[in-house]
């Protein structure tokens, strides 16, 4: 039996039918065709599905479709500005080659904007530790912690 | 994943009416351990009761000496909160180091202590900290609540509704993660209430437990050194590939010293 | 243009579409009437295939399709890919078992695919899956290299003896027995390689699509070698390469595992043929484990010769390499193709490695960024540091008194390695100074009153990289006069649009923006052997260099004959006319190029050049790792504190880039050394390690800040100068990392540790060298 949901993705009002199994990540990337969100594993540890659910990093797959009723979703697709400039996360992604594959970058960037959003000017140690629950292969981390470090604190100049 | 119906409970009455009427339902909590269960079809409920939208269930106080946290304040919160930090530090340090950010940021207290998983966090802090589970049915004291693996007191139609956690004189958690899922492979709260003393260990065993000679020797004098020289037995505790039941066992003894070398 | 010039560290130019979420993997790409394939894999080790019975699965809503061995063998559809050209040690042949894309009669690991079904939806498929009942007759089994060959060991294959697939002899042996003969000190030590997976973040995926009234197959898939992808998947469908378009778009991570034909592939394709619709197929992580081919995982029993001073004189290796249960071209390579390692930087006059593949009840083999050298740079690496231990020699020093110095190149190695220029011992003084080699024992002290063992480790290896071969690429402008780049290369996250379009702006004064670089589709790409074994910057670099030399060369006998002169120069983009100073761009060129009129007699219109280059000489990266670390007494935790590199991959085309390859590559190396490992359980054969929850990846929390420099002696081997560098950063770390260890422990007289050096390892290792000394 499908159950009609509706939630708030990018700024847009969407709404869909999914069976109750649906998973938001699924919701997400076969219903509304945002696939810059990835699967990269199934047992809730890569990270490669991070979006912000009401403004805080949540892993899509690990979240029905159902349970996202009435929230506000953004994803990867949703984070540069209006006029296409990148956000000062992805633009660090890409002034530190924080990327390699692209593969678990979407998720690597929406939990960066997180980190910086929770600790302003945290340290290299605790960058690390906060990207527990995110797995890269092929960057070896260095220009990731290196480019949430730096966006961290231009978002922060940006806040003051 | 199976395919189930979808119930989003109106309040703790209604969740538990149809705990109690559907086939084979389950609670939804955060999701965080349920949701890849049926993923890999390790589990099949006929129904998913989601207690998110109950207003009530949320939310962390301090009452009298104890620390009340309700059953759906995800790990985040309670790690950020101002008011556990200060009077309960170990706890929010307890919840700060589950799993990743995005974990913690739905994963609940209430679907953490309901599980019963052998190497979450929180039956640690309960046991330790002496924490009484509060339900919509009774309050059963932490030491009567987990059973076993994956087993608790609780009973059909009873729901989790907050976790009362008694403030400590001192206290301070320690945990030594599994290299590849993140859990405890050994995590050890001691807490001193007065002349008592609880170490409650996580992750080593089938279920959370006490360590009463550590307890004993702590309580004649609250130094590292007084349990320097006590062991655990490994015949009880757990292995897998990653770390032997001996070494979990080893594990134990460092972690309580150096839980107690950080408190004194 | 000096800012994309080669040597920049410019920033890539298919990041922007990445990060936007922009980016094409095989699961985002849905074609209309698209079914769903789920495979039924085998759950036992090795088991007969007693009955299937489908016929539940078939009935289950929304199938359309379930498939068995005898569908495949009826497809018309021969065997998946198969190694040949190795013998045996008597001389035969090697042994080629057939490799159907379904198990026949008998499965041969876990995860073996057995049954194809195809839905609506992937739950159906799924659900359909379960409804399967097989009855197997469960065999013994036997997954470990170092049983597998043993007499008794239970056979895969019937007809193959002692389970052996070939057997491989590099190397002098009677020179090496006479230096062995001679020798004052032999080392001798069994090293066992462990088998580790490549984990990409993106898992395999494959969408077959077989178009009825044209007769055409098209695979989209996960790759990175795109036209040998379509040679050899078109033998296995018997039909000639035109009727096959394969497609790649983004690749997520790749690291060798992606390159070959699995069964899924053929599976697609076979599933799009019955239903008449397209048929994807997405690896789930837990099932990628049980899926994928998997890497190293081998035994090496070596020796090192060595004379009173140190000198080493001669190195006798035996390896025992584990084929999983079927060979395929390419699966078998990391067994012999890059033993030349073994030789490393050393003088080593005389060598001999012998080396047996064995058939197991395990995945097959791919290629893991490396593929034998990082086991190879371990065994001699490890050997060096043993040496120096037992003759009381600082490892710098011994390693210092063995190396080639440059006046003797080119030098050819004791095996196959014939190098041209390397100056190791520059390479070597810069990275102890990086590291603070002389204040080490001041910082190991220190750590000591803080209950942690400090050690150093260093590593000093050698690889071959573009190994003889060829690479393709096109340069076509169209009438606007912007670019359209196509290479026979397939990026799976190296950064080759980056650094081709650098090589293309330098050449031809094109700004990058307006060029459009494509890759990986058969019907567009020309010509290739696609990416691998560190070879793309010197071959496909190279190729491209050579295509843009052919349009400067077309262009300035165009802009002669516009400009009415007999000559002129070009210089960033700019034709001039010597005697007249008039100038044309090179969008002016290609604009007009277009045109008859502008074009000199019997010239051929448009501006397009293709280059096929190949070299017959690979190139030899090289490079020095130092690694402190220390050991939790307690736990046996490792923390590690400094990781310096300085490399040698001859001209740098884009630091930033190659900062990233040498990173990603520690980060393997160090998680196959301290925490990766797939293991079987002995009894049944079950893969034990299935997710991430029991799989250990390395995360950031893992590293220190990796320290890089370059000492680039650039090779001759190609036009660019450059040296592979893909591979580099997963050789060196291995035993860079494993010495460290050593070198903690040295005190409690440990001499090596065995990968992966869990803490639990560790904390086993110092109870029993305690209880030892006691």
């Amino acid at each position: 039996m499908d159950i009609e949901v509706k939630m708030t993705v990018n700024g847009k009002a969407v709404s869909g039918k999914v069976e109750a199994r649906t998973l938001l990540v699924q919701f997400i990337r076969e219903h509304l065709r945002l696939t810059g969100t990835h699967v990269g594993c199934d047992t809730t540890q890569c990270g490669c599905c991070v979006v912000h659910v009401d403004g805080v990093a949540m892993k899509s797959c690990t979240m029905l479709a159902v349970q996202a009723e009435g929230k506000a979703i953004t994803t990867i697709e949703g984070l540069a500005a209006p006029d296409g400039t990148l956000h000062p996360m992805q633009q660090a992604f890409r002034d530190h080659h924080g990327l390699q594959c692209g593969f678990c970058t979407p998720g690597m960037v929406m939990m960066g904007v997180d980190i910086a959003n929770r600790l302003p000017g945290a340290d290299e140690k605790t960058v690390r530790h906060q990207l527990e629950g995110n797995i890269c292969r092929c960057t070896g981390y260095q220009g990731i912690v290196e480019a949430i470090m730096d966006a961290s604190a231009v978002m922060n100049a940006a806040r003051s | 994943m199976h395919n189930f119906n979808y119930h989003r409970a109106a309040d703790v009455a209604d969740a538990s009416g149809k705990l109690t009427s559907l086939d084979d339902p389950k609670i939804l909590a955060g999701g965080m351990t349920l949701l890849p269960t049926l993923k890999n079809r390790l589990a099949a409920p006929s129904d998913l009761i989601d207690l998110a939208g109950i207003a009530d269930l949320k939310g962390i106080s301090v009452e009298g000496n104890e620390v009340v946290v309700r059953a759906m304040t995800p790990h985040a919160v309670v790690a950020a909160s101002a008011e556990v930090q200060k009077a309960l530090p170990a706890l929010a340090q307890l919840a700060g180091n589950i799993g990743d950010p995005a974990v913690r940021h739905r994963g609940t207290i209430g679907g953490s202590v309901a599980n019963s998983d052998p190497a979450a966090d929180y039956p640690a802090g309960c046991v330790g900290l002496d924490a009484t589970i509060v339900t919509n049915k009774r309050k059963i004291a932490a030491d009567d609540f987990f059973l076993g693996l994956f087993e608790t007191a609780l009973e059909e139609g009873e729901v989790i509704t907050s976790v009362r956690f008694k403030i400590p004189d001192r206290a301070h958690y320690m945990k030594f993660r599994h290299p590849a899922s993140g859990y405890a492979v050994v995590g050890v709260m001691v807490a001193q209430y007065g002349s008592k003393v609880r170490v409650a260990v996580t992750g080593a065993g089938p279920c959370v437990f006490r360590v009463s000679e550590m307890e004993a020797a702590l309580e004649k004098s609250f130094a590292p050194a007084s349990i320097a020289n006590i062991k655990v037995s490994a015949e009880q505790l757990m292995g897998d590939i990653h770390c032997s039941a001996e070494y979990r066992a080893h594990l134990i003894s460092v972690y309580a010293r150096r839980a107690v070398e950080a408190m004194v | 243009m000096g800012e994309f010039a080669i040597g920049q560290p410019v920033t890539r130019f298919e990041d922007p579409r990445l990060l936007r979420g922009g980016g094409r993997y095989v699961d985002d790409l849905a074609i209309p009437g698209m079914l769903y394939g789920q495979v039924l894999r085998s759950p036992h080790a090795h088991a007969k295939i007693k009955s299937i019975d489908i016929s539940k699965a078939k009935a289950a809503p929304g199938v359309a399709a379930v498939l068995v061995n005898e569908d495949w063998a009826n497809s018309g559809f021969g065997d998946l890919p198969r190694a040949e050209g190795k013998k045996k040690r008597d001389g035969s042949p090697m042994y080629r078992p057939h490799f159907p894309a379904l198990a026949k009669d008998k499965v041969r690991y876990v995860g073996d695919p057995v049954a194809f079904v195809v839905a609506d939806t992937v739950a159906q498929a799924q659900d359909a899956v379960e409804l399967i009942e097989v009855d197997y007759e469960i065999l013994p089994n036997v997954t470990s290299v170092a049983l597998g060959s043993q007499p008794g060991a239970p056979l895969l294959w019937d007809d193959c003896e002692n389970n052996i697939c070939f057997v491989h002899l590099e190397g002098n042996k009677d020179k090496t027995d006479e230096a062995f003969a001679k020798a004052d000190h032999i080392i001798k030590k069994r090293f066992v390689i462990t088998r580790v997976t490549a984990a990409t973040m993106e898992t395999r995926g494959s969408i077959g699509h077989y178009d009825q009234a044209a007769d055409r197959y098209t695979i989209y898939t996960t790759l990175q070698r795109a036209l040998n992808f379509r040679e050899e998947l078109a033998e296995t469908l018997n039909i000639p390469e035109s009727r096959l378009r394969v497609v790649a778009g983004d690749i997520g991570g790749s690291f060798g595992m992606k390159s070959g034909v699995f069964n899924e592939v053929g599976l697609v394709l076979l599933g799009s043929k019955v239903t008449g619709r397209p048929v994807k197929w997405v690896c789930t992580r837990s099932e990628s484990f049980i899926a994928d081919a998997h890497g190293r995982d081998n035994v090496s029993d070596a020796e090192l010769a060595l004379d009173e001073n140190g000198m080493f004189m001669g190195l006798r290796v035996h390896n025992l390499v584990n084929m999983g249960a079927y060979t395929q071209p390419g699966t078998d390579a990391g067994a012999y193709s890059n033993l030349g390692t073994l030789a490393g930087v050393y003088l080593t006059p005389a060598i001999h490695v012998d080396v047996t593949a064995v058939y197991t009840n395990t995945n097959i083999m791919r290629p893991f960024r490396g593929n034998g050298r990082p086991e190879a740079a371990f065994v001699i690496e490890r050997l060096v540091d043993l040496a120096a231990d037992e003759l009381g020699i600082d490892p710098a020093e011994i390693r210092r008194r063995n190396m080639i110095p440059p006046e003797k190149m080119p030098f050819q190695t004791g095996l196959s390695f014939n190098l041209d220029c390397g100056e190791f011992e520059k390479v070597l003084d810069q990275s102890l100074e990086m590291v603070d080699y002389k204040g080490f024992e001041g910082r190991r002290a220190e750590a000591r009153k803080r209950g942690k063992l400090r050690g150093i480790g260093m590593s000093y290896t050698i690889e071959k990289a573009a190994a003889p071969g060829y690479e393709g690429a096109e340069v076509r402008f169209d009438r606007t006069g912007s670019v359209t780049l196509i290479s026979g290369a397939v990026t799976h996250g190296q950064g080759h649009e980056t650094v081709f379009k650098q090589i293309v702006s330098d050449t031809l004064g094109i700004h990058p923006d307006e060029i459009h670089y494509l890759q990986g589709d058969t019907d567009q790409v020309f010509f290739g052997e696609g990416t691998g074994g560190s070879r793309t910057a010197s071959l496909g670099g190279s190729a491209v260099k050579v295509a843009t030399g052919k349009v400067v060369d077309k262009a300035k006998k165009i802009a002669a004959h516009m400009l009415g002169v007999d000559e002129v120069d070009f210089s960033e983009g700019v034709f001039t006319a010597r005697e007249t100073n008039r100038t044309l761009s090179m969008k002016d060129v290609a604009r007009a190029a277009m045109s008859p009129k502008n074009m000199p007699q019997g010239m051929e219109l448009g501006l397009n050049a293709t280059a096929a280059y190949n070299t017959t000489r690979q190139n030899y990266p090289n490079g020095c790792h130092i690694v402190e670390l220390e050991i939790d007494e307690d736990t046996g935790q490792v923390e590690m504190d400094r990781y310096v590199v300085v490399d040698d991959v001859g001209t740098v085309l884009n630091p930033l880039l190659l900062k990233g390859q040498i990173i990603g590559g520690i980060s393997q190396g160090v998680g196959q050394m301290l925490m990766e490992q797939i293991r079987f359980d002995p009894q049944d054969g079950q893969n034990l390690t299935g997710s991430f929850m029991d799989y250990a990846m390395p995360h950031a929390e893992l590293f220190p800040h990796i320290d890089i420099k370059s000492h680039p002696v650039p090779t001759k081997t190609n036009i660019l100068g450059t040296k592979g560098a893909g591979e580099a950063g997963c050789v060196g770390a291995l035993p860079a990392v494993a010495n460290a260890l050593v070198d903690a422990l040295s005190h409690l007289g440990v001499t090596h540790v065995d990968m992966p050096a869990t803490p639990e390892r560790l904390w086993r290792i110092m109870q029993e060298a305690k209880a030892g000394r006691a």
